[in-house]
C-alpha cells in the first residue's frame, strides 16, 4: 500500500477546522486591526493582537508538549524550560539590536553589563546579532539540551513519575542559573527594553501584526509537523510505547531512539514558541524556568485533551483567557482555580474538552448506524 | 541420548543462575533447543519459567551461566531490542497487545522490517505487508476483526493476536509464555493446534500449566522445579517419573 496522499491523510475533521480559524484569525484580525474603526465593536486593538499572539504562541508550546505526553506518554513538567531557552535567544538578538541607543549608550554592550562594569560581550554572545544565526540558536538551544538530557533519561530507562521530576528539576536549575548575574543574562531583570526586529520597531503596529502572522504561521507548521509524525509508522510505534513499552522492545523496537527523536522535535517546537512570545511581550526574564510555569502547560494539554494536538492548542488558549480575566478580577485566586480546574478535568473530563466531543460524536454515529441497521432489519422482515 | 552440542542448537542454556534479593530463582539451569523443535516447559508456580524466558530475551541478566543462540552468539551481552533483531519473539504471560491500536495495526507494527525511527517516519508502506497481515489475521482467525480496536477483543483473541504478532515478527524461535491461561477447551485445543502449524517452521518452547494442552502439543517436556531441571522426556515418561510427582504432579 503507498501512502495516502499526505495532506489527505492528515486532515481530518478537527484538522481541518483547526487550520480553517488559523487561517481566518491570520487574515480578519490584522483587517480588523488596520481597517476597522476603534469604536467598532469588531476592531481589535493593537494590545489585543499581540495578547492574541502570546496566547499562540502558548498554543504551540501546549503542541509541543502533548506530542510528548499524549502520544509518547512522557509527561515533561519541564517543558517550560525548552520555552524559555527559545525566548533567551530571541531576546539575545533582540538586546543585540539595541546598538548605542541603550541607557549608557555603549556601543556594543547591553545595559546590565555595563551596570557590572563588563568590559566586552562574552564569547556566547555573538553571533547573536545576527536573525539568522539567532534563529537557528532558537532551535538547536532546546533541540541540543533535550537531545542529551533525553538521551541520558531514556537510555538509563527512567519513566514515569521520576522522569517527570528530573524534568522539573531541569528548569528548576536552570532557573537558579539564569538568576544569577555572572550568567551574563541579564539576571534576575533579563531581557528587556527592545527596540527593533529585523531593523522594524517591536513597537510598531505593523510590526505586532506581522508578530502575530508568524505566530499563526509557526502553530500550523508545528501543527503539521506533529500531525505527520503522530500519523506515521512512526506515530504509531510512539503510542505502542505509550501503551506497552517493554511489548515494543521485544518486538525490536529501539524505544529510547524513538523517545529521544520525539523529545528532541517537541523541544524545539517549544523553543519556536518561546522565540515568538518574547518580542510580543517585550521581556524574557528567569521566572519564565520556573517549575509552575511548566505545570501550567500541562493543564493546559489536560484541559483541551490530550492525544489530540488541536486541544492542546485549544486549552492553552481557552485556560489563558481564563487567566487574564481571572487575574484581573482576582488575582490571588489564580493558582486555587488552575489546581481546582486540574482536578475537574482529571475526575470529569479525563480526555479534555476535545477528547470528549470526539468521544461523543462516535457514540452518535454509532447508534445512527445501529439505528439504520434496525430500520433496515425491521423492513426486511 | 547424546548430549546436545553448543553448535546444533537454536538456544543453549549452560549453567544459568539468578538471584533477586537473596533468593535463587534460577539455579544452574541447563537446557538445549533444536532448530525446528518444539519443547514443552512445564512446573509449579514460581519454578522460574517466567524468569527463564526473561534471561533469553535481555529483560534480566543472568548472575552466572551461558546463553547462546544459534550456537554462537551470546545473548548475555545484548539487549531486548537486539535480541529481537536477531530473531528471538516472545508472548508474554499476560496478554500484551497495543489497546489503542486497530488489530491490522498490532500486526503491521510486529512485521519484520525495518525499524529505526526514521524509516518509520518517512518510509512508505507496501502492498506486500497488507498481504503479509491479511495471512496472519486469517492464520489466528481474526479477520473479521480487523479494524476493531485491540482493547475491544475478548481475553482470548488477545492471546491469539499477540501470537499472530508474533508469527509477523517471523523469529526463528519463539518464546510462547502460558498461551492458553483463561481460554475456554475449545479455544485452548484451537491453540494447541495453531501452535503446532507454527511448529512447522519455527523452533518454539511454550510454557504452560494445562497438562491437557501438552499432552495436545505432543513434544518432548522439560519440568523445572525451584530454577533448575527437575525431569526431562515425553509427557507420559515425566508423569510417571517419581519426583515430578512429588514436587508437582501429586499434590
Ligand atoms: N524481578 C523480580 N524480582 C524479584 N523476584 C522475582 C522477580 N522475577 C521473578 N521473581 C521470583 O522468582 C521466582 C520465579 O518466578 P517466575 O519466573 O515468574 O515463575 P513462573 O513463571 O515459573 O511461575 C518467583 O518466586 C518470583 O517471585
Ligand atoms: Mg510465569
Amino acid at each position: 500500500m503507498t501512502r495516502r496522499p499526505i495532506l489527505l491523510a492528515m486532515l481530518d475533521g478537527k484538522g481541518a477546522i483547526f487550520l480553517g480559524v488559523l487561517a481566518a484569525l491570520a487574515v480578519l484580525v490584522p483587517l480588523s486591526n488596520l481597517f476597522l474603526p476603534e469604536t467598532s465593536p469588531l476592531h481589535v486593538p493593537t494590545y489585543a493582537v499581540s495578547l492574541l499572539g502570546k496566547y499562540l504562541s502558548y498554543a504551540l508550546l501546549a503542541l509541543a508538549l502533548d506530542l510528548v505526553w499524549g502520544y509518547c506518554g512522557i509527561l515533561s513538567l519541564g517543558h517550560g524550560a525548552f520555552f524559555a531557552l527559545g525566548g533567551y535567544a530571541m531576546g539575545m538578538y533582540l538586546m543585540r539590536q539595541i546598538g548605542p541607543r541603550g541607557v549608557y549608550g555603549h556601543p556594543v554592550l547591553p545595559d546590565f553589563m555595563v551596570f557590572l562594569n563588563w568590559q566586552e560581550l562574552p564569547w556566547y554572545w555573538s553571533g547573536f546579532d545576527i536573525f539568522p544565526f539567532a534563529a537557528l540558536m532558537v532551535l538547536a538551544v532546546p533541540g541540543l539540551l533535550a537531545l542529551v538530557f533525553g538521551w541520558l533519561a531514556f537510555r538509563s530507562r527512567v519513566t514515569g513519575v521520576y522522569l517527570s521530576i528530573i524534568t522539573q528539576a531541569m528548569t528548576f536549575a536552570l532557573m537558579l542559573a539564569f538568576f544569577r548575574n555572572d550568567m551574563g543574562l541579564g539576571g534576575n531583570n533579563g531581557l528587556t527594553d527592545f527596540k527593533d526586529i529585523l531593523g522594524f520597531s517591536v513597537q510598531a503596529q505593523g510590526t505586532r501584526l506581522a508578530l502575530f502572522v508568524a505566530t499563526v504561521i509557526a502553530l500550523a507548521l508545528g501543527y503539521g509537523v506533529a500531525r505527520y509524525m503522530v500519523t506515521s509508522t512512526y506515530g504509531k510505534v510512539l503510542i505502542a510505547i505509550r501503551d506497552a513499552e517493554s511489548r515494543t522492545r521485544f518486538l525490536g523496537y529501539r524505544v529510547e531512539h524513538y523517545k529521544l527523536v520525539a523529545f528532541t522535535v517537541s523541544a524545539m517546537m517549544a523553543g519556536v514558541a518561546g522565540a515568538l512570545y518574547v518580542p510580543q511581550v517585550g521581556i524574557i526574564n528567569p521566572s519564565e524556568f520556573s517549575p509552575a510555569n511548566s505545570i501550567e502547560a500541562v493543564v493546559w494539554v489536560a484541559v483541551g485533551g490530550r492525544g489530540t494536538l488541536v486541544g492542546a492548542a485549544l486549552g492553552a488558549v481557552v485556560v489563558n483567557m481564563a487567566k487574564s480575566w481571572l487575574t484581573g478580577a482576582l488575582p490571588e485566586l489564580w493558582l486555587f482555580a488552575l489546581g481546582a480546574l486540574f482536578i475537574v478535568v482529571t475526575l470529569y473530563l479525563p480526555k479534555g474538552i476535545v477528547g470528549t466531543l470526539a468521544e461523543r460524536r462516535e457514540k452518535r454515529k454509532a447508534t445512527a448506524t445501529a439505528k439504520t441497521a434496525g430500520i433496515a432489519a425491521e423492513a426486511a422482515e | 541420548m547424546t548430549s546436545p552440542t553448543l553448535t546444533n542448537t537454536v538456544l543453549y542454556l549452560d549453567g544459568v543462575s539468578v538471584t533477586f534479593d537473596g533468593f535463587r530463582a534460577i539455579n544452574k539451569l541447563s537446557l538445549a533447543i533444536a532448530p525446528g523443535e518444539m519443547r514443552a516447559i512445564i512446573g509449579p508456580n514460581g519454578a522460574g519459567k517466567t524468569t527463564m524466558m526473561d534471561i533469553i530475551t535481555g529483560k534480566t541478566r543472568p548472575d552466572e551461566g551461558e546463553v547462546f543462540f544459534g550456537g554462537m552468539i551470546d545473548l548475555t551481552m545484548l539487549d531486548e531490542a537486539e535480541i529481537a533483531a536477531l530473531g528471538i519473539g516472545r508472548k508474554f504471560q499476560k496478554p500484551t497487545v497495543f489497546e489503542s491500536h486497530t488489530v491490522a495495526d498490532n500486526i503491521r507494527l510486529a512485521l519484520a522490517g525495518a525499524r529505526s525511527p526514521f524509516s518509520a517516519l518517512f518510509g512508505a508502506r507496501n502492498r506486500i505487508a497488507e498481504e503479509r497481515i491479511d495471512a496472519i489475521l486469517s492464520t489466528v482467525r481474526l479477520t473479521e476483526h480487523r479494524t476493531r480496536l485491540a482493547a475491544d477483543l475478548s481475553h482470548g483473541q488477545k492471546q491469539w493476536l499477540e501470537i499472530g504478532m508474533l508469527l509477523a515478527q517471523d523469529p526463528k524461535l519463539l518464546l510462547v509464555d502460558e498461551p492458553v491461561a483463561g481460554m475456554t477447551d475449545a479455544e485452548t485445543a484451537e491453540t494447541a493446534h495453531l501452535l503446532k502449524e507454527i511448529a512447522h517452521e519455527h523452533s518454539v518452547v511454550v510454557v504452560e500449566h494445562d497438562m491437557a494442552f501438552v499432552r495436545d502439543l505432543g513434544c518432548k517436556v522439560t519440568v523445572l522445579h525451584e530454577g533448575s531441571v527437575l525431569a526431562e522426556g515425553s509427557i507420559d515418561a515425566v508423569s510417571a517419573n517419581e519426583r515430578v510427582i512429588e514436587v508437582y504432579l501429586g499434590r
